[in-house]
């Protein structure tokens, strides 16, 4: 027998190269099998109700709203951040918009209203953040959290306003109609397009811009990403800025969906949109998750309300299980991790 | 032996002059003076607080000194962020590598310079994985560093592959200057040899090396002066051919008589 007989092991089967390919692919697309598990689920639960195209629709039209502050709060997220203020500049930016078209600005004006203030109430978190040297994000965006809310009741006295003009419930509430099928009316909310293209945007933002990629780099190491020459207080600002305007934007969607501006909007939406981050793979310790994840993440939260409400489930159960689900998530990642790194 | 070294007649590289740095009422740097030539290796000892991480920060651009200048090729420069330095051609190996684990090995060797392509006609400009992918191949393969792929995340290199990216991504782009803190303390055993040998590669790039090590065997492997700082300034300087481990560890403790009994390598 000659050396070249002899058969090593790992040649047989090949482990590493398993754990190469498979890691990588699942954390991408795993969650896509969880959330068509779910939708087979529901689906089973209620074949008439579920899977019709007015229920999907709406499960988008539900969710948009927490769709534009998740992919807000993943950025952020990926920084090692939190941004605890969404909610609350959600409200400020409805308001905003609700006083002033109620004041007879014109509907151009009203519509970037809330987007820019949105950006503002971000940029003062990014600035407040790093210039003054704020120890953790936490402290800034409770601080804003506060401010935008207080904020979002001064200027409306604390009571809503409501009726709009349909320029500026457009993103919120048109819909295209595409025609009749069997007696059924099909129509294609404005909404869900736009979500589709605002997470578009932002994955060719993460993926492939040089900004993208640094964020990752401030989120996995800051100090790397600092002795590299990347201005770091520059990404972190633009980050909590991007983070803001996705919150304006969800304001602008929800006064649109609602006809209305009320100061207790959003109230504790922040965590939903936390929750939806980490279901979707992200890490809180910063560097880590992609968007399709925070969108599986985003529709994981909006199928499993929709299905508990289709079986008239009570919406404390709804609260329990998506506490559970978090949990289940976060510890799916950790053995993961473990299988990782095993050699 | 290294007749570039020998006399004054070759201008340094990289010189500072009288450099003192303070952090409030403490001083870490006393009147430093330090001269780097190209294609020299040039090993830096002290005892922890000796004021050698600080030095190199400054030499780096990371502090800005108190007092007294940097002069590179001769002209005085001014650093307010390192990525003047950078700009120059000195760059810094940290000792904890400043590496982001989450990213490849490609992207960790370009953080911060990354290469671009335009598209929309120069409208936006987005990362050039591809081009990454191929540049990092090159530069590896060309400093005869092995991996098994570029696109690999640091995170899952052993330490010493960290340590060759770390090296790799110093010399990038036109390095002059390499300046390495404790290129060898985390790593095992078997990878220091490998460590050692790609920073005599650099050397033979014509590139000054700086290194801050502790490790008597590496500075008498690579190294062909060696300087010691001793409580924030100059102590002792010297050929490494005009020395030898003993004199060195003095050094570090602040002696210049030969202790011989104390010496480590004597023991045995």
């Amino acid at each position: 027998m000659t050396a070249s007989n002899k058969i090593d092991p790992e040649d047989l089967v090949d482990t590493s190269t398993l754990r190469v390919k498979l890691i990588p692919f699942l954390d991408r697309f795993g969650i896509l099998i969880v959330i068509l598990l779910i939708g087979l689920v529901m689906y089973a639960l209620q074949p008439d109700v579920f899977f019709t195209w007015r229920n999907i629709t709406n499960i988008f039209k539900q969710t948009s709203a927490n769709a534009m502050l998740s992919i807000g709060m993943f950025l952020v997220i990926l920084t090692a951040g939190i941004d605890l203020s969404v909610g609350s500049v959600l409200a400020l930016g409805m308001m905003t918009l609700a006083v002033t078209n109620a004041g007879g600005v014109p509907w151009p004006v009203v519509i970037v209203l809330s987007p820019l203030m949105g950006m503002l109430a971000g940029f003062i978190n990014g600035v407040g953040l790093t210039k003054l040297r704020m120890p953790h994000p936490f402290i800034m965006t409770l601080g804003m959290l506060f401010m935008a809310r207080g904020a979002a009741n001064l200027i409306s006295g604390g009571v809503p306003y409501s009726g709009l003009p349909d320029p500026v419930r457009f993103l919120g509430s048109a819909r295209i109609y595409l025609g009749e099928f069997d007696g059924t009316r099909y129509n294609l909310p404005i909404v869900l397009l736009f979500t589709i293209a605002v997470y578009f945007v932002f994955w060719i933002l993460l993926e492939h811009t040089v900004f993208g990629r640094r964020i990752y780099a401030v989120g996995g190491n800051p100090q790397a990403a600092r002795v590299s020459g990347i201005n770091v207080d520059r990404v972190l600002i633009l980050v909590y800025t991007l983070c803001g305007l996705m919150a304006g934007v969800a304001g602008l969607i929800m006064a649109g969906r609602t006809n209305s501006g009320f100061p207790n909007a959003g109230i504790g939406m922040e965590l939903e949109a936390i929750a939806a981050v980490i279901i979707g793979g992200a890490s809180f310790f910063g560097g880590r998750g992609h968007v399709l994840g925070i969108f599986g993440g985003v529709i994981i939260m909006g199928l499993i309300k929709n299905g508990l409400n289709l079986n008239n489930v009570s919406s404390f159960w709804q609260q329990i299980l998506i506490g559970a689900i978090i949990i289940i998530a976060v510890y799916i990642d950790v053995l993961r991790r473990d299988f990782a790194t095993r050699h | 032996m290294n007749d570039v070294n020998s006399g004054d007649r070759i201008q340094p590289l990289l010189e500072a002059r009288g450099v003192s740095k303070y952090f409030g009422a403490v001083t870490a740097l006393r009147d430093v003076n330090i001269q780097i030539y190209a294609g020299e290796v040039l090993g830096v000892v002290g005892d922890n607080g000796a004021g050698k991480s600080t030095f190199m920060k400054v030499l780096s651009g990371l502090h800005p000194p108190s007092e007294g200048t940097l002069l590179f090729d001769g002209r005085e420069v001014k650093f307010n962020s390192p990525k003047e330095s950078r700009d120059l051609g000195i760059e810094m190996v940290y000792q904890d590598l400043a590496l982001a684990g989450n990213l490849n090995i490609a992207e960790n060797i370009y953080l911060g310079r990354e290469p671009k392509r335009s598209i929309l006609g120069g409208l936006l400009k987005l990362s050039d994985h591809k081009a990454g992918l191929r540049m990092a191949q090159e530069h590896l393969d060309s400093l005869k560093i092995h991996v098994k792929s570029v696109s690999q995340l640091v995170e899952e290199l052993s330490g010493g592959q960290r340590q060759a990216v770390a090296i790799a991504r110093s010399t990038a782009f036109e390095a002059r200057v390499v300046i390495m803190d404790e290129p060898t303390a985390a790593l095992a055993v078997k990878e220091v040899g490998k460590v050692l040998d790609l920073i005599i590669g650099l050397k033979e790039r014509s590139i000054a090396v700086v290194i801050i090590s502790h490790r008597m065997d590496d500075i008498f492997y690579v190294c062909d002066r060696v300087m010691a700082l001793y409580h924030g300034t100059n102590f002792a300087e010297s050929k490494l051919a005009d020395t030898n481990r003993s004199e060195v560890i003095g050094w570090i403790m602040g002696s210049k008589e030969n202790p011989g009994e104390v010496a480590h390598d004597r023991v045995q």
